[in-house]
């Protein structure tokens, strides 16, 4: 990406783009843009990119902000998939703009970029994630232990029991299943599928001790009743944890419970 | 706030020189979306839970009861054409018959009730199409519901 020219060919031996045998295609972005600033109307904008399609939406992002528009406004951080700020709507889809590649996703035809749905936009592709926050804040995501003196040792697990919440531990808060979610799109009172995996994180875990309080908080009429079951969170999540599944669990734990 | 004179940045005009200490403490940041009281409280009890389960079980018992009444009434025994005033006085004649058509009434009207109210709660956007929509909602189930089970309990086969 930091390639500042690329003169005849680059270091690989790469044609430079309009020669034959190039890897760049064009490929067109059509982002929501939206700045309150200006209008309070969002619009699409179109931005052809000479660009090599194993790159990924988040280098055409770059492209345009750096070398196009300076203007346009989106969150990331880490680029490898793992600080989860740069959730967006690629075609529909809830997806990572650094885990996507662009040939995965049919270049052909414009590729959309929009915000994640549910949050109020502040400006282009970045939303207002607060409500995401409390929502998780809501659920205490923290181990909170019975014994409140400072351990003298480690506090030991077997592996059946660190195995037991293994797939819920890999949340990066990206919101992407949260604001995939239709319940969460009608009101944002819905606790959602991302709160609800990191309270999982901690109801499930051996070494924890406030499980009934998680989950007396999710028994909530926002709680994890509100599912529907429409596996929209699943299929989003950019770690490939089993959401809905997740939230079944929380559901039976909730039953067993009382019964 | 402090009375010294501070730039925006909360650096005082000396650079570097910090405006708060402890007996001047720097202002508290709120949080950006705190819960305030316009915020709906959070109703904890198990009331969705049950709602929840009961949609499920009673969801297993009307597949059996439905399934069953279509089966009676459309299928078995000449089929639709049948059915008339003295075939059902025939059938209520039968406590057997009347708690069936009784349980799936209620078990039909409840299922069905709840699940409207859930998709009220899922789509209606402000409050008051909430407050309308399940009001009416409830009114017609009660409705039905008390004018059925009256129905089944008093229905005279000597009427006409
Ligand atoms: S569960 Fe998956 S989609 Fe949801 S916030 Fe965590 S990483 Fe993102
Ligand atoms: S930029 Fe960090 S997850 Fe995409």
């Amino acid at each position: 990406m930091a390639t500042p020219v690329l003169d005849k060919a680059d270091e690989a031996g790469r044609p430079e783009p309009g020669f034959a045998d190039s890897p760049y295609i064009t490929v067109t972005f059509r982002i929501r843009r939206f700045n309150p600033e200006v209008s309070a109307e969002a619009t699409w904008e179109d931005f052809a990119l000479e660009i090599d399609p194993k790159e990924r939406v988040l280098d055409g992002l770059h492209k345009i902000k750096w070398d196009v528009d300076g203007t346009l406004t989106f969150r990331r951080s880490c680029a490898h998939g793992i600080c989860g700020s740069d959730a967006m709507r690629i075609n529909g889809k809830n997806r990572l703009a650094c885990k996507t590649l662009i040939k995965d996703i049919n270049p052909e035809k414009p590729i959309t970029v929009e915000p994640i749905k549910g949050l109020t936009v502040l400006k282009d592709l970045v939303v207002d994630m607060e409500p995401f926050f409390q929502a998780y804040r809501d659920v205490m995501p923290f181990l909170i232990t019975k014994d409140t003196n400072e351990p003298t040792r480690e506090r030991f697990q077997t592996a059946e029991d660190r195995e037991r919440f293994d797939d819920t531990t890999k949340c990066i808060l990206c919101a992407a299943c949260t604001s995939s979610c239709p319940v969460f799109w009608n009101d944002g009172q819905y606790f959602g599928p991302a709160a609800i995996v990191n309270a999982h994180r901690f109801i499930f875990d051996s070494r924890d001790d406030a499980g009934e309080q998680r989950l007396e908080i999710l028994n909530d009429r926002d709680g994890v009743w509100r599912c529907r079951t429409t596996f929209n969170c699943t299929d989003a999540c950019p770690r490939g944890i089993e959401v809905t599944k997740a939230i079944q669990e929380v559901k039976r734990a909730l039953i067993t419970r009382r019964f | 706030m402090s009375t010294t004179e501070t730039t925006a940045s909360g650096v005082g005009p000396v650079e570097g020189a910090p405006v708060h200490s402890a007996d001047n403490p720097a202002p508290l940041i709120e949080a950006p979306r705190l819960r305030t009281k316009k915020t709906p409280k959070s109703t904890r009890g198990n009331f969705e839970m049950y709602g929840w389960l009961f949609m499920r079980l009673s969801g297993v018992v009307l597949v059996v009861l439905v399934l069953g009444h279509l089966l009676i009434q459309l299928v078995l025994d000449g089929g639709v054409s049948k059915i008339g005033f003295a075939f059902v006085a025939g059938r209520w004649a039968s406590p057997f018959w009347q708690m069936w058509d009784l349980a799936m009434l209620w078990l039909a009207m409840l299922h069905g009730a709840n699940g409207l109210r859930t998709v009220i709660n899922d789509y209606a956007e402000r409050a008051d199409t909430r407050l309308w929509l399940k009001g009416l909602l409830y009114t017609a189930t009660v409705f039905t519901i008390l004018l059925g089970t009256l129905v089944i309990f008093t229905f005279d086969p000597n009427i006409r």
